[in-house]
């Protein structure tokens, strides 16, 4: 266990350092810069600005500074939002994604696992054709047309809750089914596949000829196992709810991480797409590591020190 | 002739019904708090350093400069109560009021002085620093060229007189007086925190009708009455709430479900019906969408090419289908609403429209360029930034110019920084553009096309043309300078370097209720005087 944290730990300063590297290059190789405007600056004034943000160094020079700043955990300040650090940016916006996007998480595992669950032990009987086709539509309609269609059925036309903005339990409602229709519906499509494959295991059968009830097989055989692919999958799914969605967050106004992500490359900010970056890499690290710690407790026939080779 | 008649005949009953309106007497709402949609997360509130028109909203709530813009956009008196000008237009000496800041300590002709240094000095690094270049040596210690503070042309002769020198006549000096680069800021607070002194809204001293009490990034903005304003007993709102929001879609969910209660430029497919409810209201706005030519390259780099196609297509259809909200069609570029030479007259109506649609001119053109019925033309692309509406109207053109001309054009579209950098390195052939005026006069659209410009994207070099524009900026005669700046927009115009297709019109939607806004032809909102009605 202790050199398995250790090996851990050595790929996440090396997971960024690779993806704050490669950020940086390929950042400064798009065209534009964060203080490029339609209306053209004087030359004295683009010098000015180049200046006081030390964007005239060499780029091999602002690269050090940069790696030396983030060192000491300092992401830098932000090009375009003045007088604001891009760890400032994370703070306040991370606890609102993340709030928001464990709702989600939350509210996918409660639906679409046992939804999953139930299709399987009803394969192909209308439970299953019911809870499949609603999955069907919750995979494939995509996340600002269902984020439009909730706005406007529930806050335009029944007026029972608020258009956008965050700070109430209220406000969250829409957000959080916009955010978990996804997951909920690819949860439930999971847990089924999977359940029925375990359904087909030579155990099962076992279990069932022992004399064991049809309810025990199912709590103490198939969900434990059925459940291994959808914690291998929850790792990166939260990292990724929980830093915020660009779409959701921009629809309803929700004061979050996710929208920084987008604009931050519109504007060039570079300090800014630079830290979200390696603040989301960190993060999924950190979550795989979770996902590990799971499986060995899910299944104890899984030694971390050989589940990452 | 015969549009402007009608537009003339739809004025005159817009005003009867206007007047018709007052006569039901308004009954101020007991409570006086409004939203609206400033439709951004300010990227800063130091009005030095602020380019934006969100942060200019929020500063011209919480600031006030020598002058502030009325609702005709006349400047007028605000914390300078009168002004004499130098027979010459070099020296304006301004008396200033006895006013406050919103800590209650006194604004003085000093802030002004040392304000406006500050946004000058080089690392400062303010990207309208060059709102002060009119200033004596302004632009030189901006540059860096020189260092002493003391030869900028800006002085407080005393506590309450403030004395600038120009380098040369500005006519729209007293407008520029209000912009936010020139507002004073709190010394203190400043030097205490250079950078983000503003970050903090118990910092944000402002000498403002407002004060900001809260600021929740991405989210909103929350102002009250500033005690110690001048003219404190005539701001009649008790709360002002700016929401920054991106997306104009929920701006208009949250304003129907009551949420919000102003915000600007709806989606265009919504245009229609909130003009029927009522709610939508159009102000002028000083801006032109156009295409631009590279005038360099084959086959637009032939004046008659270029006149060719800007006679070829239908601008009113374009308005009325596609862009949609009753902008106007453009056949000359600089946009009405412009001083022109003397008061009281605008500029565009003075000058006229520089061309018409005709298709059968066009084609005759096109085939003395060489090209009979579009035969032998090369494929053209427009290229123009990601956009819906861009996007729109670039394939309404094309479908025009194929029915009109005979020829094919491909569309290019390209991401914002990207298409800014093929319009600088001239790699394109038509480009679609457009500019908002800086201040109200001709010249903020006229002198972007001087050979040199940073703004000239068209590789078009005049030297008839530079000479009318500098001319221009060397006069006091104000007939005179019209007389060059309509010269230039000929030529302009003749050579066909910008194809305008429209003048842009403000689209404002607010509640019935809310009264006494004022929207600025620069874009600009103004809450000073609104207030709530039952």
């Amino acid at each position: 266990m202790g050199s398995y944290i250790l090996k851990r730990f050595v790929s996440v300063v090396l997971v960024v350092f690779v993806v704050s590297t490669a950020t940086f290059a390929l950042m400064r190789a798009i065209p534009g810069g964060p203080f490029r405007r339609e209306k053209a600056l004087p030359p004295a004034i683009q010098r000015n600005i180049e200046a006081r943000y030390k964007l005239n160094d060499p780029l091999i020079k602002q690269y050090a500074d940069y790696m030396k700043n983030l060192l000491k955990g300092d992401f830098g300040p932000s090009y375009k939002y003045l007088g604001r650090s891009v760890n400032d940016i994370i703070r306040d916006g991370f606890p609102v994604s993340a709030v928001l996007g464990l709702l989600a998480i939350a509210f996918a595992i409660i639906v679409g696992v046992p939804a999953g669950i139930i299709s399987a032990l009803n394969q192909n009987k209308w439970q299953d054709n019911v809870a499949m086709g609603i999955a069907i539509i919750g995979v494939s309609v995509p996340s600002f047309v269902m984020a439009t269609l909730l706005m406007y059925v529930f806050a335009v036309k029944l007026r029972w809750l608020p258009a956008a903005m965050w700070g109430t339990p209220k406000h969250a409602i829409l957000p959080m089914l916009a955010l978990a229709a996804f997951p909920a519906a690819f949860f439930a499509r999971l847990m089924r596949s999977s359940t029925l494959d375990v359904l087909s295991q030579d155990y099962i059968r076992t279990a069932r000829s022992k004399g064991l009830s049809w309810t025990a097989v199912v709590y103490k055989h198939v969900l434990k196992n059925a459940i291994l692919p959808l914690v291998t999958y929850l790792g990166p799914q939260v990292a990724a709810i929980t830093t915020g969605s660009f779409v959701v967050e921009n629809i309803f106004a929700i004061p979050g991480l996710g929208r920084y992500y987008v604009t931050s490359i519109y504007n060039r900010d570079y300090t800014t797409i630079l830290g979200v970056t390696i603040f989301y890499a960190v993060l999924l690290v950190l979550l795989n590591f979770v996902v590990d710690i799971a499986y060995r407790w899910i299944d104890p026939r899984i030694k971390l020190t050989a589940a990452k080779e | 002739m015969r549009r402007f008649a009608a537009i003339l005949a739809s004025a005159v009953i817009i005003m009867v019904l206007a007047t018709s309106a007052f006569a039901a007497p308004e009954k101020l709402a007991r409570q006086q708090k409004m939203s609206y949609n400033v439709g951004a997360e300010p990227a800063t509130l130091d009005p030095a350093l602020s380019t934006g028109i969100p942060e200019a909203v929020i500063e011209l709530s919480c600031f006030e400069g020598l002058t502030r813009m009325d609702e005709n956009n006349i400047p007028q008196p605000a914390i300078a109560t009168s002004w004499t000008i130098s027979p010459d237009g070099l020296v304006y000496t301004f008396k200033l009021r006895r006013s406050s800041w919103s800590n209650g300590q006194p604004v003085t002709a000093a802030d002004f002085e040392w304000a406006w240094k500050r946004a000058l000095r080089p690392e400062t690094a303010s990207e309208y620093a060059y709102q002060l270049y009119y200033l004596k040596n302004g632009q030189a210690f901006n540059e860096g060229t020189i260092t002493d503070e003391n030869l900028v042309g800006v002085k407080a002769l005393d506590q309450y007189t403030l004395q600038v020198t120009l380098e040369a006549p500005t006519p729209f000096f007293l407008q520029l007086c209000a912009f936010p680069t020139l507002m004073p800021v709190y010394r203190k607070v400043v030097e205490a925190n250079p950078e983000g002194w503003f970050q903090n809204v118990n910092n944000y001293i402002g000498n403002g009708p407002f004060k900001i009490t809260k600021w929740e990034h991405n989210s909103k903005i929350e102002l009250v009455p500033n005690p110690h304003y001048w003219n404190r007993s005539a701001i009649k709102l008790t709360n002002l709430t700016f929401y920054l929001i991106d997306d104009v879609q929920t701006a208009l969910s949250m304003f129907e479900t009551g949420q919000l209660d102003a915000f600007d430029a709806p989606p265009a497919a919504e245009i229609d019906r909130l003009i029927q409810q009522g709610f939508l209201h159009k102000s002028p706005y000083v801006g032109t969408y156009y295409y631009m030519f590279n005038t360099t390259a084959k086959p637009v780099n032939d004046a008659r090419v270029r006149r060719a196609l800007a006679m070829a297509i239908d601008r009113q259809q374009l308005i009325d289908r596609v862009v949609r909200g009753g902008q106007l069609p453009a056949l000359a570029y600089v946009p009405g609403g412009l001083p022109g030479s003397k008061a009281g007259v605008e500029f565009r109506d003075e000058g006229g429209n520089y061309f018409t649609e005709d298709v059968a001119a066009a084609k005759k053109l096109l085939a003395e360029a060489g090209y009979p019925d579009g035969k032998g033309f090369p494929t053209i692309s427009i290229l123009y930034n990601t956009s819906d509406n861009h996007k729109k109207i670039a394939e309404a053109i094309q479908e025009m110019w194929k029915k009109n001309l005979g020829i094919d054009v491909r569309l290019t579209n390209q991401e914002w920084q990207v298409y800014l950098d093929s319009r600088d390195a001239l790699d394109y052939q038509v480009a679609r553009a457009g500019w908002i005026g800086d201040y109200v006069d001709p010249n903020t659209f006229l002198d972007m096309w001087t050979s040199n410009n940073g703004n000239n994207d068209s590789g078009w070099k005049n030297a008839k043309y530079d000479e009318l524009i500098f001319g221009a900026a060397k006069t006091t005669d104000q007939a005179k300078r019209a007389k060059m700046l309509h010269d230039a927009e000929k030529i302009l115009m003749d050579e066909m370097v910008v194809m305008p297709i429209y003048f842009y019109v403000n689209l404002n939607v607010y509640k019935p209720t809310i009264k006494g806004v004022s929207y600025s032809p620069l874009g600009f909102v103004d809450f000073t005087n609104a207030y709530v009605i039952e």
